[in-house]
C-alpha cells in the first residue's frame, strides 16, 4: 500500500454529511429539542455543517454548541507539557434536551469519554447521541456511534487524517497515511 | 508554543510569548466560572498549599478558588497560626510542608526573594503571591487581561501607574509585563516614593498627574500603603489625596474611554475618591474576576511540567 492513500473526496465529504444530517432527523423524528455540540476543532466545523443540512432539510435552526475536552483527558498527568485550553462555547441550556455530539474520527473512545463527561457538568441532558464522520475501530471503551459516516478498517501503525476547508484552508478529503 | 516552566517567580523572567500564552490560556478558564458547575476535573488529584507568612484576603481566596475550580485539593497555612510563631525557620517550615507530598507551593512573604530560596530548596512548584516590594506576577497577569479584554489589545496602548511605585511590587511587575507586550509606561507620584534611575527598565516618569491624566489610556492606581507612612516619606495624607489622588473633576481632561484600575484594597477618599471608584470607568470588580481565571491558566500550565534542580 502507498503511504498515503485518499478515502473520501470534497463530494464524498459533502454527500456523507447530507446523509448523517438526514439520519439524525429520521431518527429523532424530526428537531424538536435537538442541539448539535461539535468537538473542538474538527467536529466543532462539522457539527456547523450538520445544522445547515438540517436547515436545508426540516427548515428549522438548530443550536450549535462548541465543547474543548483538553480539561477532562484522561491522560493530563502523563503527558510532558500542558495541552493547550481553548474555548467552551455552549450558549444554551442542554438540560432536557437530545445532544448529538459530533467528532470527526472515531478511534480509542477516550475523546468521547471526556466529552460526555464534559457536557455533563453543563447540565442533564435527556439524551446524546454520537455522530463521526470516520470510524477506524481500535475501541479501548465502550463507545459506539449512531451515526457513522464511513467505515475504515485500519491498522495501529496508521493515522486518519480529516481535512476541512474551513480549518485546514484546503479541499475537504480523508486520507489514511502510515503514522510518522 | 510549549510551557516549559515549573514555578512562577517574576514576569521579568517571562518571554512575550509566555505572558501571551498564560492570557490565552486564561481566557478560557474565564468561561468555566460562569457554568453551573464551576469546576473541570484537570487538576483532580494535585495538592496546592497556600504558604502565606503576610496576611491577604484577596490573592489568597482567589489562588483557593481557582485551585479548587480545577478541582485540586487546597490547605491553607498563615503565619498567625503557625510554628513561624514558635521559632521556626521559612525553609523548615516549607519543608515539612512538602514532605506531605504536595505538588504546587503559593506563597506570599514580606522579604523579597523567598519564593526563589524555596524554589532552590524544594521540588515542588513555586509560585510567587507578592514577595516584599520585588514582584507580584499573578496581579500583573491579570491587570494585563483585563487591559485585553477591554481594549483589544496592550501593545501601543499608553499605562500609567500612579502612587508609591518604591514600595509597589505590583507597579514592579507590571512594569515588567506592559513593557514586554509594547505598551508606554508611565509612572507618576511623590519623588519620595519614586525609585531612583526606574527609567532604566524602560519607563517614564512624570510627578505631573494632570499632564498624565490627560494623555493615557489606562490608569492603575496603587494602594497608598498606610502602615509605611511612620517612616514619613509624606507630610501628610491629605497633601497625597490632592496631589495624587484621582476624582472626578481630575479625570475631566482624560480619554472617554480611560480604564481606571487598583488592586485592591483601595482606601477611598486617598487614591480615589467613591464616585470614581464606583464609576463607568472602573474595571476594579473585572479585575477581581479575571484573577480567578488568571490564577487557573497558571495552575494548569505549571501542573504539567516536571522539576529540574536548579544550577
Amino acid at each position: 500500500m502507498t503511504p498515503v492513500s485518499k478515502i473520501m473526496d470534497k463530494e464524498n465529504v459533502r454527500r456523507t454529511v447530507m446523509r448523517i444530517a438526514h439520519e439524525i432527523v429520521e431518527k429523532n423524528k424530526g428537531v424538536e429539542d435537538l442541539c448539535l455540540v461539535g468537538i473542538r476543532t474538527r467536529g466543532a466545523v462539522l457539527a456547523e455543517r450538520i445544522k445547515q443540512c438540517i436547515e436545508k432539510i426540516e427548515g428549522h435552526t438548530l443550536e450549535v454548541g462548541v465543547l474543548d475536552i483538553t480539561l477532562y483527558r484522561d491522560d493530563l498527568t502523563l503527558v510532558d507539557t500542558q495541552p493547550i485550553v481553548h474555548e467552551t462555547l455552549i450558549n444554551f441550556n442542554i438540560a432536557d434536551k437530545k445532544i448529538v455530539l459530533v467528532d470527526d474520527v472515531l478511534f480509542t473512545g477516550r475523546t468521547i469519554r471526556a466529552a460526555l463527561d464534559a457536557l455533563v457538568d453543563f447540565g442533564r441532558p435527556a439524551s446524546i447521541q454520537l455522530a463521526v464522520l470516520v470510524d477506524r475501530g481500535h475501541r479501548e471503551l465502550p463507545i459506539r456511534a449512531d451515526y457513522v459516516g464511513k467505515n475504515i478498517p485500519t491498522s495501529l501503525n496508521q493515522d486518519v487524517k480529516v481535512i476541512l476547508k474551513e480549518t485546514d484552508e484546503k479541499e475537504d478529503e480523508v486520507v489514511l497515511e502510515k503514522r510518522k | 508554543m510549549d510551557w516549559t516552566r515549573h514555578d512562577l517567580l517574576d514576569l521579568q523572567d517571562l518571554t512575550r510569548e509566555e505572558i501571551e500564552l498564560i492570557l490565552e490560556t486564561a481566557k478560557s478558564f474565564k468561561e468555566v466560572s460562569t457554568r453551573d458547575v464551576k469546576k473541570v476535573p484537570a487538576l483532580r488529584g494535585k495538592t496546592i498549599v497556600m504558604l502565606f507568612f503576610e496576611s491577604s484576603t484577596r490573592t489568597r481566596a482567589s489562588f483557593e478558588l481557582a485551585a479548587k475550580r480545577l478541582s485540586a485539593d487546597t490547605i491553607n497555612f498563615s503565619v498567625g497560626a503557625s510554628s513561624v510563631s514558635k521559632g521556626e525557620s521559612v525553609l523548615d517550615t516549607a519543608k515539612n510542608i512538602e514532605a506531605m507530598n504536595v505538588d504546587m507551593i503559593v506563597v506570599r512573604h514580606k522579604s523579597a526573594g523567598v519564593p526563589q530560596m524555596l524554589r532552590d530548596h524544594l521540588d515542588s512548584a513555586v509560585i510567587n503571591a507578592g514577595d516584599g516590594c520585588r514582584a507580584h506576577p499573578t496581579q500583573a497577569l491579570l491587570d494585563l487581561f483585563t487591559i485585553q479584554e477591554k481594549k483589544g489589545r496592550v501593545e501601543g496602548l499608553d499605562v500609567a501607574i500612579v502612587g508609591d511605585i518604591l514600595h509597589s511590587r505590583v507597579a514592579r511587575s507590571n512594569i515588567f509585563g506592559l513593557t514586554k507586550l509594547g505598551a508606554r509606561v508611565t509612572l507618576c507620584g511623590p519623588s519620595t516614593l519614586m525609585p531612583k534611575d526606574i527609567e532604566k527598565l524602560g519607563v517614564t516618569v512624570d510627578y505631573d498627574l494632570k499632564n498624565v491624566i490627560k494623555k493615557v489610556d489606562v490608569l492603575m492606581m496603587l494602594r497608598l500603603q498606610i502602615e509605611r507612612q511612620r517612616e514619613k516619606f509624606l507630610p501628610s495624607m491629605r497633601e497625597y489625596a490632592r496631589e495624587f489622588g484621582v476624582n472626578k473633576e481630575k479625570l475631566k481632561g482624560a480619554k472617554k474611554d480611560i480604564l481606571i484600575m487598583h488592586p485592591g484594597p483601595t482606601n477611598r477618599g486617598v487614591e480615589l475618591s467613591a464616585d470614581v471608584a464606583d464609576g463607568e470607568c472602573s474595571v476594579i470588580l473585572e479585575q477581581v474576576t479575571n484573577g480567578v481565571a488568571v490564577r487557573m491558566a497558571v495552575l494548569y500550565l505549571l501542573a504539567g511540567t516536571k522539576h529540574e534542580p536548579a544550577e
